[in-house]
């Protein structure tokens, strides 16, 4: 199949970018579309232009460094996926993709494609943890824990923060993140202690790094390559009241 | 981190939602009392419930702060809507097409809407009253009071102001639709048991309200 890709450029965190289109020819609809970006960036080399920045890592969908915001969606035209397992049979031959970095004033561009996330690590180091007293090994079955709130702890820890949930928003904001962050330790007895300070503080440092707020639009959720649910957002709120009054 | 409070995001959602929550229950009061025209075409209950709400000294106060919940709801909402435009100073060049509520997208457009009729609303009738711009209501045994019920026919007959009330109320129905039970999430008000219900319960209100709202001046227009 063929396509013409409208691709944004931009040198460096302070340049100015700007759409540049490029031609791709015979690409299989097999293909993924990080191999598709692959094949562009090959052809960008042996011309000796410069190849398309993307983020990129583990291609299995699990590590969420993947990005793209692909014709007006992140992570592209289907469902509870990443990027990289985006199949080119998702487009129509000769179609127009219109491929745009994740844009949020938290997320920076680094150069074209990239962004910088590091936004998102910043909120885990203010409270995204279990602090942990080195000593002896506990037994693993020592605290029983109900089997809904166990499987409730791993659906939000399934959360890999590639950020498209910031990137769908309208108003940039990472509740869905940060909620899932906060309700993979408050759905355990071993994430209650520091309840409150981890919640008070998650939010804050989200306040302060400049996303926006929720408007309970729920596009988050659409576009979450793990599903996480916005009743993760509903927790943290719950959360965060709780430990605003007590 | 107690200083927070006043500052943090979700702490200005949870007012917002309170506000709101309470701005809903407004409504309905309101719309009872305006219903009572079209049960009694005489005007004469509807002056009587008017009268009542514009001299009863509990009402009086409340009235203080039912304007206290409007004024808060707006600036929250203000400040709210300033700092997502500023969460993306760089928008995208292909507008999402991701599923969410449509509604949703527009509470600050409808909001700022409904803004502006609150306030020709109030030009409409508060103002006229604390005036005392309002022709008297003579009914034989009714006792002295203000015609108000007169201010709303009269106006009701006015085709122009019919179509922008339709309008108007239309629009505040949309905001009411996504506002019912986004305020019990923003709340974290969830359950799987009863989300369900309340996500319904807020279109059966939203319809309600706009339907009830919308069809006193139809009524009286066509009467």
């Amino acid at each position: 199949m063929d396509l013409k890709l409208k691709i944004w450029r931009q040198q460096g965190p302070d340049a100015q970018g700007k759409f540049v289109e490029y031609l791709v020819q015979n690409i299989s609809s097999d293909a993924s579309f990080l191999e598709m970006m692959d094949i562009l960036n090959e052809e960008l080399v042996a011309k000796g232009e410069e190849p398309v920045a993307f983020d990129h890592d583990c291609r299995e969908g699990i590590c969420g460094m993947c990005s793209l915001y692909i014709n007006g969606r992140p992570h592209g035209p289907d469902t509870a996926i990443t990027t990289c397992q985006l199949h080119m049979r998702k487009f129509k031959d000769g179609e127009t993709v219109v491929i745009e970095p994740w844009r949020a004033k938290p997320f920076p561009v680094i150069k074209d494609l990239m962004v910088d996330r590091s936004a998102f690590d910043e909120i885990i180091q203010a409270g995204g943890y279990v602090s942990v007293n080195t000593g002896g090994v506990p037994d693993a079955n020592a605290i029983p824990i109900k089997k809904e709130n166990a499987d409730l702890a791993m659906d939000a820890a399934a959360c890999i923060g590639c950020g498209a949930c910031v990137a769908a928003c309208k108003n940039a904001s990472a509740m869905l993140f940060v909620s899932a962050k906060v309700s993979q330790f408050a759905l355990l007895p071993q994430g209650r202690v520091e309840a409150n300070n981890r919640v008070e503080n998650m939010v804050a440092k989200m306040d302060v790094l400049g996303f926006g707020n929720c408007t309970n639009t729920y596009a988050c959720e659409a576009v979450c390559p793990k599903e996480i649910s916005i009743t993760n957002i509903a927790r943290m709120n719950r959360e965060f009241f709780v430990a605003k009054i007590s | 981190m107690s200083n927070t409070l006043s500052y943090s995001s979700i702490t200005k959602k949870i007012w917002m939602s309170l506000f709101g929550l309470f701005l809903m229950t407004f409504l309905v009061v309101h719309l009872s009392i305006n219903l009572l025209l079209l049960f009694d075409p005489s005007r004469e209950l509807f002056n009587i419930a008017a009268h009542f709400m514009g001299t009863n000294p509990l009402i009086q106060i409340f009235q203080w702060v039912l304007f206290a919940g409007f004024g808060f709801h707006i600036i929250l909402g203000v400040i709210l809507q300033i700092q997502n435009w500023m969460a993306r100073p760089k928008g995208y060049k292909v507008k999402g097409t991701s599923e969410d509520s449509v509604f949703s997208k527009y509470m600050i457009y409808t909001g700022m809407i409904i803004f502006v009729f609150l306030i020709i609303h109030l030009g409409n009738f508060f103002v006229l009253k604390m005036q005392g711009d309002v022709p008297e209501f003579h009914q034989p045994g009714a006792g002295e009071m203000e015609d108000m019920g007169l201010l709303v026919v009269n106006l009701f007959r006015n085709t122009g102001y019919v179509i922008f009330y339709v309008i108007m109320l239309l629009l505040m129905g949309f905001h009411l639709d996504h506002a019912f039970q986004s305020a019990f999430q923003s709340l974290g008000l969830t359950h799987n048991k009863y989300t369900p219900f309340i996500k319904g319960l807020g279109h059966f209100y939203s319809i309600v309200i706009t339907a009830g709202y919308i069809i006193i001046p139809l009524i009286i227009y066509f009467r």
